[in-house]
């Protein structure tokens, strides 16, 4: 019983620092939004926030409306200019790794540098900046994130199977629609994910491309918290809303995610 | 046979379309970096003056300088912090028990699944709320870069270790090694690789950030690239400068990702 306490080294024990660490810069600062979105103007408790913001009072909940809808027609774009992209790259050229590469090369230059550069040609063109230079931009911007789940879950199609539905008589059609694309849904899902999410939260690409004029929910957010603003509590409710919006999004998520991410 | 060249060719001239026009803008700028305007023309032929510009800008060149500066100082610092604590936090996190395991692993994916902007709101009232105990912004900087890049680095090395086979470890302690230095000098050789490409990962995540450094840089002026680019380069049109700017950085982000890449795939064939 006497046995001296001697320090014993425990693997387990690395792990706890970094819990440590995790709750107190990740889940306590997410718990600081759920309480601001409690705190209303005159540092009461109260729910005035929330109705300030579902009453649509300062517009926000029309924000949100716009945004899914551009995010929606974005990922869809994005999608369907994509989806061939992949299916291309993965029939004809599987093994030529560069050739994917250009494809997910713009993505490593910072957004900011792409959409302003993107402008100054608009500019150029005497286009007006509007719905269809921001689109353009949201499409340019997030098409590699949607062609890179794609090509990955394309590429690691069983071919036997492709040439067994053929063999029982499948017109190239009919391989393509009922074997192929069924097969590839993973990689769609996590594909749409990978671009539905950022392409409503993100901020200054909106702003940029159409001086300001097409406001998206990102664009939003950052105004209540900014200085001149300064009404962090319906920006925390936003925040709390699009919270809500990445955990359902990411309930439909199946692929595994350490998969794509592995390509990157 | 005829039919499905005919396809191919089809194929590739769409690949090419794409591909076009996602260059399209980088190609016109680099181009025009080259004309000393910010117009699209060559008035004045071709000249470097957009180059020299960068250097004789005076406030501008010096932000820019302290910019790419703190840039790289931030992302530096931030890639070896996450480094350090992801590789000893996965080997705590694959010894722990199952349900434990499995929480910290959600509350890990968080940073990752979370949409960017509403972890920079929270950090940015987490620090607003606690502001005596944190009131450096270079410390806020870093431990939003670090809180948002660590989970990558746990995911990178976790497989790794999940294939080492366990047998090794306690080999090493069989052989009359303590615990600490088996993990020294056996997991850790073992797991590298992971955490070559987790501080990579990291280094160029905090690198291309925009949104939680733009929230939580505070007033004391720590500008890095791209908060400096959308703070002068937003409202107005580009400068022939930013022209320049952008295309040292398309070319040196390019070449570096294209030897990179030759080099694995060659690896990969040898």
């Amino acid at each position: 019983m006497n046995k001296k306490l001697k320090f014993r080294f425990s693997r387990k024990a690395l792990a706890y620092p970094y819990m440590a660490f995790l709750i107190l810069f990740v889940v306590v600062p997410l718990v600081m939004i759920l309480i601001n979105a409690f705190i209303t103007d005159g540092n009461k408790i109260g729910f005035d926030n929330f109705v300030e913001f579902f009453s649509d009072a300062g517009g926000g909940l029309t924000v949100l409306g716009n945004s899914l809808i551009i995010g929606f027609v974005t990922t869809l774009l994005c999608l369907v200019i994509g989806y061939p992209v992949a299916y291309f790259l993965a029939k004809y050229h599987a093994s030529n790794n560069v050739l994917v590469l250009m494809f997910i090369l713009p993505m490593w230059v910072n957004f900011l540098i792409r959409t302003l550069s993107t402008k100054t040609i608009f500019l150029a063109m005497d286009l007006e900046l509007g719905m269809g230079t921001v689109l353009f931009g949201m499409v340019y911007n997030y098409l590699p994130y949607m062609i890179l789940p794609l090509h990955t879950t394309l590429v690691s199609i069983d071919k036997r199977l492709i040439e067994a539905s053929e063999d029982l008589g499948a017109s190239k059609g009919t391989v393509l629609v009922k074997t192929i694309f069924p097969l590839s849904l993973p990689g769609v899902v996590s594909g749409i994910t990978m671009t539905f999410i950022p392409a409503i939260s993100t901020f200054a690409i909106s702003e940029i491309l159409s001086v300001s004029k097409i406001y998206l929910f990102g664009d939003a957010i950052n105004m209540h918290f900014s200085k001149a603003t300064n009404s962090f509590g319906v920006g925390s409710v936003m925040s709390l809303v699009m919270l809500v919006l990445v955990i359902v999004s990411n309930l439909f998520t199946s692929l595994n995610e350490e998969e794509v991410r592995s390509v990157l | 046979m005829k039919q499905t060249k005919f396809g191919r060719i089809l194929a590739d001239g769409y690949l090419g379309l794409v591909l076009a026009l996602l260059y399209l803008p980088i190609a016109l700028i680099i181009i025009f970096s080259f004309s000393g305007n910010s117009n699209f023309r060559f008035d004045d032929g071709f000249t470097l003056q957009s180059y020299l510009s960068i250097f004789n800008s005076g406030a501008q060149t010096e932000m820019l300088l302290s910019a790419i500066k703190n840039t790289f100082v931030l992302a530096i610092s931030a890639s070896v912090i996450s480094t350090i604590i992801g590789t000893f936090a996965t080997i705590g996190i694959y010894c722990l028990n199952t349900k434990l395991r499995k929480v910290t692993l959600v509350v890990n994916q968080l940073p990752m699944i979370n949409s960017e902007i509403v972890m920079a709101v929270s950090l940015m009232l987490f620090f607003a709320a606690f502001s005596q105990v944190f009131p450096s912004s270079w410390a806020r900087l870093i431990i939003s870069h670090v809180a948002f890049c660590t989970p990558y680095v746990v995911l990178s090395i976790l497989p790794r270790l999940q294939k080492m086979d366990p047998n090794m470890y306690e080999a090493a302690l069989d052989l009359g090694s303590n615990p600490f230095s088996a993990m020294i000098k056996v997991v850790l050789p073992y797991i590298t690789p992971g955490v070559m490409s987790g501080f990579a990962m990291a280094f160029t995540l905090s690198l291309d950030d925009f949104i939680i450094t733009q929230f939580n840089k505070g007033d004391t002026g720590i500008e890095t690239l791209s908060t400096y680019i959308y703070e002068d380069a937003r409202v107005k049109s580009l400068e022939p400068f930013w022209f320049a700017v952008f295309s040292i950085f398309f070319v040196v982000v390019f070449t570096l990702l294209l030897l990179v890449n030759i080099r694995k795939n060659s690896k990969k064939e040898a």
